[in-house]
């Protein structure tokens, strides 16, 4: 593999930490301020789409920061997959910026200016996180994008959002303090580097299969964004935050980032090859699909639709580990591309949930009978998001699903098809009555009646990435050749 | 118990700060009242500048002040004089202590325009801890 | 010899200011201010240009007086002294420019008396970290106590109580520090540090050079408020004027940490510091485990977040202390990059308190309601403060902790281990619990009132903000500063 030393991936990171200087200082002026976001979304994403072909051709761009420890600095890579996760990201944050605009406007929130530039911040840390060349690397824009998005699930500054500030940080941070910075020493001492490698770092050195063990956990419920059970209880907490924040952050950046994190730990510090000597990925399977059932069956018990879908974010999380804990080719790129998959389809999802919300003030699905005919764009979008994540065709996320169940065959785990089946079930239980009741219910209050689409700047996106999972379906390449290149096919 | 006698004997003069030095650090941490504190932290200081003197002491050593042509002729006689650099030592010492006492009787002397009083409790009842 | 008196420049401008200050300081105020910071200006300047010749020619040591060792005094500059000597001079010149307003503000007509004795503990805690010479050490930590004693009662209320209590702490540890002189003077004949080192080895005294080395340790470990001996500092520190505190804070502690440093290594020898006594290397190192989650939890307790700040003081004194004493390079390395990071983001941390100080009626949790509204700048700077202090990269603090860790886990030491992660928990809980409230005002529930922003005096924000920003810049050159001049400091042995 060729390396090559640029200032593009760094320029990718930051351009949008810069933009939040111009974003706070042109408080006054909200029309300019949104333009700075607009133009730092399509500035980054133009520059992780000018890296693609490179990295397509088997190219990785390095850029080092700062020797910061021996054999450990701070340098960024963009490799197959980091790539991978960056252009989700950076694509999706677009439509979440516009998406904001409409939703911040219409709903006259209070600190929009302090919310961009917040918004500005955890989108660098997670492109950060996706072209970090080093576990500390990615440790660093982790506790970033930590920290950031806290302003963000609290910016309501009540009572509620207050003691969920507190649950989001201290699940949050707590767990990368107490469980993975020690991790990571650990490896450290025994490997004396934390540098990403295919194949990994840890299969020559002189730790004990029960240390690998405990590292593995520490790791696992570490990256407590992956929201991995019984780490999980921060993310339906989190969703007192503004709705834009809970379908980008809450949807894709944060949930993601935690799960490429424990996918990067497992591809590329312990490596397949290990953990498949050990026998830890089927323990590794097991474990997640505990998370995969149970909060699946939570989600079919709440009433808040947020709620709803945070808890099936949870378990989509645990499906990205799953695969990536079964080990073989197929079940890996399935875990990959899931990322991809969902983060569409449930981004979709989110931003309904607050169309809904702008248009009609409503948050629970008991009071949400008859919006549908009111708002056919929101639901058809939503019914087109929710086929995706439970995976029918022509969806994007029928193609992960199927490399997962491919995967689980091909490695004889009936245990595991079982879950992904029953948990398909699920998803189709907790989703389709939203639709239903929105279509075919008739409307319990009066007020329905009045209740129209949300404006403009929230229809065009999420109607962009309902489309979007549907165009993955038929274009999956990309994603489909960055994951072979990631998993070194 | 013989053999321990024989050795309090033998240096007695270091067993006599040991106690001194106990007394002084008594006063510090077990009075009440700041000025027998202070006191204490005066005896536990004079304590050990005693133990620096009697270091350089010797046996039939007089004072180091030696005659210029006597020593030019014949050296100096290190056993006929006591060791005077501990001496010297201990001079600064005694200033620096007296620094400390200096700037602490001040800051009594304001405690008790403060409080009106130099006993610890009273103190601390005053300022309701 | 060496050519250049750099380090008696360093040393005597604070010293000659001092007087400067207390005499024309009388006639006008206006004195004040540049004859200080001109004077820490040239002390800063010249101990860039000392680290920079100790890096290139290597260790420099000066006679005073040409009185040549081991009778006269001799000045020793070496890797750790001139890291420390930058440290002492730039912390104290970036602190005064802030404590000249504060103090300007809480004791107008007194500033001349304040600045003497502030530059008389500037030039005391440079001394020590010059002299080679174990009775000068002495006099010297008496005078920066002396001067801390006088600055400290300067404050208001019960500041007179706090510094008293000092006093008698304060003396107890030198009376100590130079009991263990003595102790080695009896057995070596000589009081430079050099010296004494060539001696020791070959004396057959086991008990007596325990003992003597005892005494050093708890007289220093009494000076740098290490657990359980800390009762001092957190009322002192929290009582004294805010000007007082943004120099004391970051610097007393460090300067007798590095003192430490100086007699187990200087003074003795690593082999039998750690190996003549099996066990005590191991139980100190468990001390300082214990002292620093002790320390966190008194920290928990507080109200009141310059009370808090003095008690994670302490609890960072046992992150260096343990440091040292885990007796492998890695812990060795943690625990001097920390002294450097720990000065830098207590500074930081106190600034932004005095800064605060200067808008707020007080400093209990209460009154903190709604500061990032009102001062923004002021939080952010306080934020990036308490990051370092957690641990988050890529603030200094990280490195520093990520070091002492590391050293933890070759030692096979996991107590402390446990206790250091433990103790960025803890840091993480007391500082968000601030943050939060700054953040959201008081009252849960209630919509927090908007007020207009307030920020603190430009004179005290700056200093802040250069601190803040110098957090950053020594995290992301940690890998420099380690392998340019800590790497020389380790003693051979290790």
């Amino acid at each position: 593999m060729e390396n090559i030393s640029s200032v593009w991936p760094l320029a990718a990171v930051v351009i949008s930490l810069t933009a939040a200087i111009p974003i706070l200082l042109s408080e006054r002026r909200p029309n300019l301020r949104e333009g700075w976001t607009l133009l730092a979304g399509l500035g980054k994403l133009s520059i992780v789409a000018a890296l693609l072909p490179g990295v397509m051709a088997g190219k990785r761009y390095v850029f080092t920061i700062a020797e910061v420890l021996p054999g450990v600095p701070i340098q960024l890579r963009v490799d197959a997959m980091g790539m991978f996760f960056a252009l989700v990201a950076s694509f999706l944050w677009i439509f979440t910026s516009l998406y904001s605009i409409g939703y911040m406007r219409t709903l006259r929130e209070h600190d929009q200016t302090r919310y961009f530039a917040s918004f500005a911040v955890a989108i660098s840390a997670t492109i950060g996180v996706a072209f970090s060349a080093n576990l500390l690397t990615l440790y660093l824009f982790y506790e970033m994008l930590s920290l950031s998005t806290y302003p963000l699930v609290t910016h309501e500054r009540n009572a509620d959002s207050r003691a969920s500030g507190r649950k989001y940080l201290t699940y949050i941070l707590g767990t990368s303090i107490g469980l993975v910075l020690p991790a990571m020493l650990i490896v450290y001492a025994a490997a004396g580097t934390l540098d990403f490698t295919t194949g990994g770092i840890l299969a020559g050195t002189t730790l004990s299969p029960a240390t690998l063990a405990l590292l593995l956990i520490l790791f696992v419920a570490g990256f407590a964004k992956a929201g991995v059970m019984p780490f999980h209880a921060w993310l339906p907490a989190a969703m007192v935050a503004p709705t834009p924040v809970s379908s980008f952050l809450h949807g894709v950046a944060v949930v993601k980032v935690g799960v490429f994190s424990i996918l990067r730990v497992i591809f590329d510090i312990f490596g397949p090859d290990l953990l498949r000597d050990l026998n830890y990925g089927v323990v590794l399977t097991y474990f997640v699909s505990i998370t995969i059932l149970s909060a699946s069956l939570i989600a079919l018990t709440q009433d808040n639709l947020k709620r709803r879908l945070a808890y099936s974010t949870v378990a989509q999380l645990s499906y990205m580990i799953l695969g990536a804990g079964m080990l073989t080719a197929a079940g890996m790129t399935g875990g990959l591309l899931h990322i991809a998959m969902h983060a569409f389809g449930k981004i979709t999802l989110f931003f309904c949930a607050g169309a809904i919300y702008v248009a009609s003030h409503k948050k629970y699905i008991s009071e949400m009978d008859g919006l549908g005919r009111r708002m056919p764009i929101t639901y058809a979008a939503f019914f087109l998001g929710s086929m995706s994540i439970i995976g029918l065709p022509p969806f994007g996320g029928f193609i992960s699903k199927w490399k997962l169940v491919v995967g689980a065959a091909e490695g004889g785990q009936m245990v595991i098809l079982t879950v992904l089946l029953v948990s398909s079930l699920l998803n189709a239980a907790y989703f389709l009555p939203i639709v239903y009741r929105g279509f075919f219910m008739p409307p319990r209050e009066a007020s329905v009646a009045q209740v129209r689409e949300a404006p403009a700047f929230c229809l065009v996106p999420l109607c962009v990435t309902a489309l979007g999972s549907m165009a993955l379906f038929f274009y999956p390449d990309i994603f489909l050749r960055l994951a072979h290149l990631a998993l070194g096919e | 118990m013989e053999g321990i006698l024989a050795e309090i004997v033998a240096k007695y003069n270091y067993w006599l700060y040991v106690v001194l030095m106990m007394i002084g650090f008594y006063a510090m941490i077990g009075k009440r009242n700041l000025v027998k504190k202070l006191l204490g932290m005066n005896i536990f200081q004079t304590a050990i500048i005693l133990f620096f003197v009697s270091t350089g002491v010797k046996r039939g050593g007089g004072i180091p002040i030696l005659d210029k042509y006597k020593v030019l002729e014949h050296g100096v006689d290190v056993a006929q004089v006591v060791n005077p650099l501990p001496h010297v030592l201990m001079l600064t010492a005694i200033v620096v202590a007296v620094s400390i006492t200096g700037v602490a009787l001040a800051i009594l002397q304001r405690i008790y325009r403060e409080y009106g009083t130099l006993e610890e409790d009273e103190i601390l009842e005053k300022v309701g801890e | 010899m060496s050519e250049t008196n750099l380090h008696m420049v360093i040393l005597a401008a604070p010293l000659l200011a001092a007087f400067a200050v207390n005499l024309l300081g009388r006639l006008s105020r206006a004195w004040i201010a540049p004859l200080t910071l001109g004077a820490l200006g040239i002390s800063t300047l010249a101990s860039v240009g000392i680290l920079f010749q100790v890096l290139g020619e290597g260790t420099i040591r000066y006679t005073v007086g040409n009185w040549s060792p081991p009778f006269g005094i001799e000045l020793v500059v070496d890797p750790l002294s001139a890291l420390m000597l930058l440290l002492v001079s730039s912390v104290a010149l970036v602190a005064t420019v802030s404590a000249l307003k504060s103090v300007q503000l809480e004791m107008e007509g007194r500033e001349h008396l304040f600045f003497t004795l502030y530059l008389i503990l500037i030039a005391g805690l440079v001394g020590l970290v010059l002299t080679a010479d174990a009775f000068n050490l002495y006099v010297l930590l008496e005078i920066t106590s002396i001067t801390s004693y006088g600055l400290i009662a300067m404050g208001r209320g019960r500041a007179v109580l706090s510094s008293f209590n000092y006093i008698i702490m304060g003396s107890i540890g030198a009376s100590f520090y130079l009991l263990g002189v003595g102790y080695l003077y009896i057995l070596t004949g000589s009081l430079n540090m050099a010296d004494i080192a060539g001696i020791l080895p070959g004396l057959n005294a086991g008990a007596a050079v325990a003992t003597a080395f005892a005494f050093l340790l708890v007289g220093l470990w009494i000076k740098m408020a290490f657990f359980p001996l800390h009762g001092w500092l957190s009322p002192a520190y929290s009582h004294a004027p805010t000007g007082a505190g943004v120099l004391m804070a970051p610097l007393v502690t460090k300067v007798t940490i590095y003192l430490m440093i100086r007699i187990m290594f200087s003074v003795f020898s690593p082999e039998y510091v750690f190996s003549a006594h099996p066990g005590i290397q191991t139980a100190i190192v468990w001390a300082a485990a214990l002292g620093i989650l002790c320390a966190s939890a008194l920290a928990l307790g507080q109200r009141d977040l310059r009370k808090m700040l003095t008690y994670i003081i302490v609890a960072e004194v046992g992150y260096m202390v343990g440091g040292v004493w885990l007796a492998n390079a890695n812990g060795m390395t943690g625990a001097v990059l920390h002294i450097l990071n720990d000065a830098l983001m207590t500074l930081c941390l106190f600034l932004s308190v005095s800064a605060i100080a200067s808008r707020t009626s007080s400093l209990s949790f209460d009154s903190l309601g709604g500061l990032y509204r009102r001062m923004p700048l002021t939080m952010a700077a306080f934020t990036i403060g308490a990051f370092s202090m957690i641990g988050v990269p890529p603030t200094c603090g990280f490195f520093s902790k990520w070091y002492l860790i590391l050293g933890g886990v070759e030692a096979g030491h996991w107590g402390f281990v446990a206790a250091l992660v433990i103790s960025s928990l803890v840091n993480a809980v007391l500082f968000f619990r601030i943050i939060e409230i700054a953040f959201f005002g008081n009252i849960p529930g209630e919509p927090v009132v908007q007020e207009a922003p307030t920020e603190a005096p430009w004179s005290m924000l700056s200093p802040l903000v250069v601190t803040a920003v110098a957090l950053i810049v020594v995290g992301l050159g940690s890998g420099r500063i380690v392998s340019g001049i800590i790497s020389l400091t380790i003693p051979g042995g290790f």
